[in-house]
């Protein structure tokens, strides 16, 4: 049985980024990864490093989401150095593009709102008129009848992230387990951990993190903590490589480095059913080329759908077990967007072994406030 | 770089880029350029990188051409037909008729 300082279930975006900062370091971590037949949540992952509009109601996780996209660019360069991949991070800001009046209003509002509910800590954004919005977008559609912008938005390449995490990983010392299901996680009386894995791989470990996507609920309930996760289906259409128009990132489309258009995301709540559906996909490619009809000459190459992690309100489930506080959980759908401080704060406090009281705002005890 | 394992028979002709290619009846369109040492099928919109078959199953994109005036075909899933005309994707940049396949 190998023995691990912190053992971290779970290979997608979430666990990996942890795997990469807590491996920093110096310490003995392994990484324990079902594989690829697992539900890969991260495979909704749309690659927006986003900040504007979220956190409504939440004014904590629309600073968090603020203080990861300022902890992008370190991050995104010390990768690079460190591993030679480039995650295509790019901030130059991005666009919520509305495609109707209504859609325009209730934007506007909803960042007035958070603008008041942030109050200090508020981020800035603008309003765009289409005029000025054709200047930055020039394919803008003539129905768009505005836009908002925020600086702090941007996007990167999901799978180039997730390659240069688990590079980076290893590259610290780092040993990464695939095909390792965990079936059982052992308390042991003298404190740590045993950990069970299908096709016969056992650890031990003094601290764990579960960062299992869907698979956490379950894992949780070994050690006694209840995480309230349950799957959204996102679908997204991906067209051919076009020349580069587009400067930059939009709430539903944005052009990859290699000049594919990503087009999406959608929700839809049908449990675990991870199959396309066409109505779903009109609507995405309906929206979307309603705000860029110059995508209407394009072809699509790929669709998919994938179901990514949900909380009762939206915002991340971040939790330290009480009974086993070596054990924590961590669950999220904005795997990108808070990679950086997943990465760095997050990799901290389990070394630390203390989620600090600030971050409690993220503990499911959020959810049993009696009516 | 690839050569065929069997004897050509039910030879066809195709032509890529205004080049005259023997191919055998059942080749992919992939594999009959292949086979006569075509190693970029187009270049990539953004950087200019040369793109050949990387899967030949219908997965990576990276084939695509236009046959015979249509656009955005994965060549790994089209058959061969006699007299048939492929050019690279309008999309991407030109593809390479030289026999190294270089450039």
């Amino acid at each position: 049985m190998k023995h691990l300082d912190i053992a971290v279930i779970g290979g997608g975006l979430l666990g990996s980024a942890f795997a990469y900062g807590l491996s920093a370091d110096g310490g003995r971590v392994g990484l324990i990864d079902e594989g690829d037949h697992a539900i890969r949540t991260a495979r909704g992952n749309f690659g927006l490093v986003w900040v504007q509009g979220k956190g409504l109601n939440m004014p904590d996780y629309a600073r968090w989401s603020l203080r990861s996209a300022y902890a992008w660019t370190p991050f995104s360069e010390q990768l690079h150095a460190q591993t030679g991949i480039s995650v295509e991070y790019h901030r130059p800001g991005g666009f919520y593009v509305s495609i109707d009046e209504q859609e325009f209003a209730d934007n506007l509002a909803l960042l007035k709102q958070l603008r008041n509910e942030a109050g200090e800590d508020g981020y800035d954004y603008e309003i765009v008129e289409p005029s000025a919005l054709r200047k930055q977008l020039p394919e803008i559609g003539p129905a768009v009848p505005g836009a908002t912008y925020c600086p702090h938005d941007g996007h990167a390449n999901p799978l180039k992230l997730l390659r240069a995490l688990q590079e980076g990983f290893q590259l610290n010392g780092g040993v990464y387990t695939p095909r390792a299901r965990v079936t059982h996680i052992v308390p042991l009386k003298s404190g740590g951990f045993e950990i069970h894995c299908d096709g016969g791989h056992r650890f031990g470990s003094d601290k764990l993190v579960i960062a299992a996507g869907h698979g956490s609920a379950e894992l949780g309930h070994h050690l006694g903590m209840e995480i309230p996760i349950f799957p959204v289906q996102g679908q997204v259409v991906v067209t051919e490589r076009a020349q580069m128009t587009m400067a930059y990132p939009t709430n539903y489309v944005r052009q990859t480095d290699d000049g594919n258009y990503l087009l999406g995301p959608s929700a839809r709540d049908v449990g675990f059913n991870d199959e396309t559906e066409t109505t779903t996909l009109r609507d995405i490619t309906r929206r979307c080329t309603t705000a860029f009809p110059h995508l209407k000459r394009l072809r699509v190459q790929r669709t998919w759908a994938a179901l990514r992690i949900m909380t009762p309100d939206g915002f991340p489930v971040y939790l330290q077990s009480e009974a086993y506080p070596e054990a924590f959980s961590f669950s999220c759908h904005s795997g990108v967007t808070l990679a950086a401080v997943h990465a760095t704060d997050v990799s901290r406090w389990v070394l630390d072994g203390q989620i600090p009281s600030r971050y409690r705002c993220f503990h499911p005890e959020r959810f049993n406030v009696p009516a | 770089m690839f050569r065929r394992r069997d004897r050509v028979s039910d030879p066809v002709t195709i032509w890529f880029c205004d080049r005259a290619i023997e191919a055998v009846a059942d080749d992919s369109v992939a594999a009959a350029l292949l086979a006569a040492g075509i190693a970029c099928f187009g270049r990539t919109p953004v950087s200019g990188a040369p793109r050949a078959p990387f899967c030949m199953i219908g997965n990576c994109f990276d084939c695509l051409v236009e046959i015979d005036g249509e656009t955005n075909l994965q060549a790994c899933l089209v058959t061969v037909r006699d007299g048939m005309r492929i050019r690279s994707h309008p999309g991407n940049g030109p593809g390479d008729d030289s026999e190294k396949g270089k450039a």
